[in-house]
């Protein structure tokens, strides 16, 4: 897929509606996810699709299960979570290892740039490392241009070679969360 | 549907016999186990390529029968899982509750007890009711089940399409012989998938 330039009025990308372009076109049908204001706009974005359904879950690792049943089933969904779920999935990533389930997570990152919390900093400072432990190959997109390419090459990768990834979204390029 | 009668601390019915009775005349039904004994009972009722047996993951087999269900709109799909299991994931109720899909029904084999790990008690044993939790999570149906008539009549609901569907089955807290499925995690999930898609491959 080409790499989506949608922009701004004020010239940024617009990265929730290039990544929502992204899981349309890759047929992402299942969208599960604990809210982080980060994935706000993508959220609502997929709400209103009618080819998706949003699958709010109580902690994390539902996600894993809705995601892996969902693919026995033959369709295919992605885990929207900030940083600080990525510790409530690790047992249940051993089902994505065990049975090498594709996988994908965007993970909105806290705890790592102008935190104002401190709550926030022990899990979103292990995060990345988290997922390499439980097998998931995260990735790291360097500016907002980046992140849906990065996101359609997640998927693509999950999807043809049976692998876990995770897209992890900087608080660098997203914004600080203003308190 | 009527609600059973509780049988009080220890159930009296057999766990092999409630699951070969849900699963007698399955049909097109597709079956997700929960790690341990509910496993050993699916597979002892007769092994399937539309089973999908959990043998870890503990607390993920509700979710995994919410993501098949949602996927597969038109085939009944039931999770046979166990008290401790179900526990683990307990959101898990709220979560399907809010999904509410009709082919989907969750049976727990409710032993109240830890039966892999040394028959420890589990909070059913303290009286923690998880057909009203089930309830209250918006499951259509929610029901205790104590007796052989209840599990034979369970087992005509599941294909009817009503669900979400609770029922835990109070069952014997006993150990039956061991009865081991494949177990390599790939294997099932190639075998179902080939099974119900014609495919295992994603491309």
């Amino acid at each position: 897929m080409a790499r989506p330039r949608q922009t701004r009025k004020d010239g940024g990308v617009d990265w929730p509606k290039a990544v929502h372009r992204v899981l349309r076109v890759a047929d992402i049908r299942h969208i599960a996810f604990v809210p982080d204001a980060g994935l706000s706009r993508l959220i609502d974005l997929c709400g209103a699709d009618p080819a998706m359904r949003l699958i709010p879950l109580t902690t994390e690792e539902e996600g894993i299960g809705v995601l892996a049943g969902a693919w026995l089933g033959g369709e295919r969904g992605v885990l929207l979570m900030q940083s600080s779920g990525v510790g409530n999935c690790i047992n249940a990533f051993s089902l994505i290892a065990t049975c090498r389930f594709p996988f994908l997570a965007i993970v909105t990152m806290r705890g790592e740039w102008g935190e104002f919390n401190p709550w926030q900093v022990p899990m979103g400072q292990k995060a990345e490392a988290a997922l390499k432990l439980a097998g998931v190959v995260p990735y790291r997109p360097e500016d907002e241009a980046s992140i849906a390419p990065t996101v359609d090459a997640a998927q693509k990768f999950a999807r043809d070679s049976d692998v876990a990834t995770a897209v992890l979204v900087s608080q660098a390029l997203i914004g600080m969360k203003r308190w | 549907m009527v609600k059973a009668a509780r049988t009080g601390a220890d159930g009296t019915l057999g766990r092999r016999n409630a699951v070969r009775a849900l699963l007698k005349d399955r049909g097109d039904l597709l079956v997700v186990s929960g790690l341990g004994s509910p496993t050993w009972d699916v597979a002892a009722a007769g092994d399937s390529a539309s089973n999908f047996y959990m043998w870890g993951a503990m607390g993920s087999a509700a979710t995994i029968g919410l993501g098949l269900a949602l996927a597969q709109p038109r085939r009944p799909v039931l999770v046979i899982t166990g008290d401790g299991e179900l526990m683990m994931g307990m959101g898990a109720l709220a979560t399907i509750g809010v999904q509410k899909p009709s082919n989907f029904a969750l049976v727990v084999l409710d032993n109240e007890r830890y039966g892999e790990t040394g028959m420890q008690m589990s909070h059913t044993a303290h009286g923690i009711d998880l057909a009203v939790i089930a309830r209250g999570s918006g499951f259509r149906t929610a029901l205790t089940i104590g007796t052989m008539a209840g599990v034979t009549s369970l087992a005509r609901v599941l294909h009817r399409k009503v669900g979400p569907v609770f029922a835990a089955i109070k069952v014997l807290a006993g150990e039956d012989a061991r009865v081991l499925p494949p177990r390599d995690g790939v294997f099932l999930k190639n075998r179902f998938r080939e099974a119900i898609l014609r495919k295992a491959d994603s491309r």
